[in-house]
């Protein structure tokens, strides 16, 4: 009986290896300006994923 | 750190530490909530008493779900230790006095008079004034010099209504066009417009030179034009919606928000979003209003529940739009599960006043667009820099775990510690937190959250 489905996310503590580079979007800089996490960024070092 | 929650027949938890999610059943669900509380032996008594029915379900089955949870435990995808705290200041050191955004505040006036505006229409508590070309070069320039080795350099045209100066911004952007390639730099220039002044003209340069554009509707008429008026009192909603709807069919309906602002008078703003759809607008913004305490317009506490409610169906329309094949997008709930974040810049907090700055008409630096006119805040001017390193220390010492109100919260790593500005405003300190605003992103997570999972789960059937 599967009890658990696990979502396929990316490892935070795996990202502390590979990233920090720095080259991200500022965080509330191009909609909400008010209100912003950084939840929906995306990350620009495509190899470090 | 879990956090669990149900929504709409769904069992999510999340591992906040370590990214993970998962979708469980009502046993895992229970095993999960006591696993850290109590022993083996009474869960698994404990939830066979609950659950063992003779029929379906069985002992095995229950002791069957705890290994299965000890397992993603082992695995480091449940119940993962919080060890990020020693690394919450190496993004800001790392990249320490490099600056890769500005806010150009190219006019501090406005063409409309709202009443809720949070930059007092335009004058941010100020003089009435427009930005000129050698203030907006010389911005662009401290851009280039102080960006170090950083490529992407991301410059919003902001204000009050930026438009009423559109003649420098045209000349702000063909400036930097002419010295990007020289610099190894990527300009991508943002506008932000009320839209009363958008014409062909504007909406070709629009098109061919901002990345992004932000249209400020706030939904239905009445609702809009209750704050959005013109200084003869006069709503805006109908002279804008044309051009906005002209602009984004130019546009090729993307790389654009339609951006509203949700206050007292419309915590249902379901509503908003659907007069936006119906509009024929598919990528939307809608943010609770930034006010004083005490101001009409605020959110009131009566307010809380509707709000969260909405966010709820709000989630909810999504799915079903997704099913009709006339999807949408809402900005708060993109969340890109494999290729959000990495664990730095999810703990450095916002960059306000390090990374990111706001320009004023006259060359002033702020932390960023909601501090201006706070001159305890001002940090220096393009022509010298950042003079006031005292306040900027105080916003590059700004991380998660600067925020003892954060310590425990699931949410820390998805908010990065949330706005400077909010907190400010609503503790009187850049490291406080703004409550009412964290039940809200609380909330807005767990929808996103869920609505991408359910996207993944029919994705995969």
């Amino acid at each position: 009986m599967k009890h658990i489905e696990t979502i396929e996310t990316r490892n935070l503590c795996e990202s502390a290896k590979h990233g920090g580079c720095g080259e991200c979007q500022t965080s509330c800089q191009s909609a909400c300006k008010t209100s912003c996490g950084i939840a929906n960024q995306q990350c620009e070092n495509k190899e470090s994923k | 750190m879990v956090h669990q929650y149900k929504l709409a027949n769904y069992n999510i938890v999340l591992d906040s530490c370590s990214g993970g999610i998962h979708v469980v059943d009502d046993i895992a669900y229970d095993i999960i909530a006591s696993f850290e509380k109590d022993s083996k032996d009474n869960i698994i008594k404990n939830i066979s008493e609950k659950y063992v029915n003779g029929n379906d379900i069985t002992l095995k089955d229950i002791e069957e779900c705890y290994m299965q949870i000890e397992e993603l435990k082992e695995m480091g995808k449940l119940f993962t230790e919080d060890s990020f705290e020693s690394m919450a200041g190496k993004l800001k050191e790392k990249t320490s006095g490099v600056v890769k955004a500005l806010c150009l505040h190219i006019a501090h006036t406005c063409n409309l008079n709202c009443e809720y505006c949070f930059a007092s229409q335009g004058k941010y508590h100020g003089e009435r004034a427009v930005m000129s070309f050698e203030v907006g070069k010389r911005a662009l320039d401290f851009l280039v010099e102080n960006s170090g080795t950083r490529r992407n350099l991301e410059v919003d045209f902001f204000g009050g209504e930026p438009l009423m100066n559109f003649d420098v911004v045209k000349q702000l952007v063909a400036y930097a066009r002419s010295i990007e390639k020289e610099h190894n730099k990527n300009f991508r220039f943002t506008l932000t417009t009320n839209g009363l002044l958008i014409d062909d003209d504007v909406i070709e340069f629009a098109n061919k030179e901002c990345a992004n554009v932000v249209l400020s509707l706030d939904g239905r008429k009445e609702i809009h034009d209750r704050f959005r008026v013109d200084y003869a009192g006069n709503g805006s909603w109908e002279r804008i919606v044309p051009k906005f709807q002209k602009l984004v069919v130019a546009r090729g309906h993307k790389n654009y928000y339609m951006r509203g602002t949700f206050t007292h008078a419309n915590p249902d703003f379901l509503k908003d979003i659907q007069q936006m759809l119906d509009l024929g607008f598919t990528e939307l913004s809608m943010e609770p209003v930034v006010c004083a305490p005490g101001d009409p317009s605020e959110l009131t506490k009566e307010d809380l529940p509707i709000v969260l409610e909405q966010y709820e169906k709000l989630a909810e329309l999504m799915l079903k739009r997704d099913e009709e094949g006339k999807p949408f997008t809402f900005y708060h709930y993109m969340i890109d599960l494999t290729g959000g974040p990495c664990i730095y810049k999810r703990i450095s907090g916002c960059g306000s006043g390090t990374e990111y700055m706001a320009v004023t008409p006259w060359g002033d630096l702020y932390p960023c667009h909601q501090f201006v006119g706070e001159e305890e805040y001002k940090l220096g001017d393009i022509w010298n820099g950042v003079t006031n390193k005292k306040a900027q220390c105080e916003f590059a010492s700004c991380n998660v775990y600067a925020r003892p109100d954060c310590a425990d919260c699931w949410a820390k790593l998805y908010c990065s510690g949330g706005c400077a500005a909010n907190a400010y405003h609503s503790t009187g300190s850049v490291t406080g937190v703004y409550k009412y605003g964290c039940e809200l992103f609380k909330k807005r997570m767990e929808c996103a959250i869920f609505v991408e999972i359910v996207r993944k789960l029919k994705s995969k059937q």
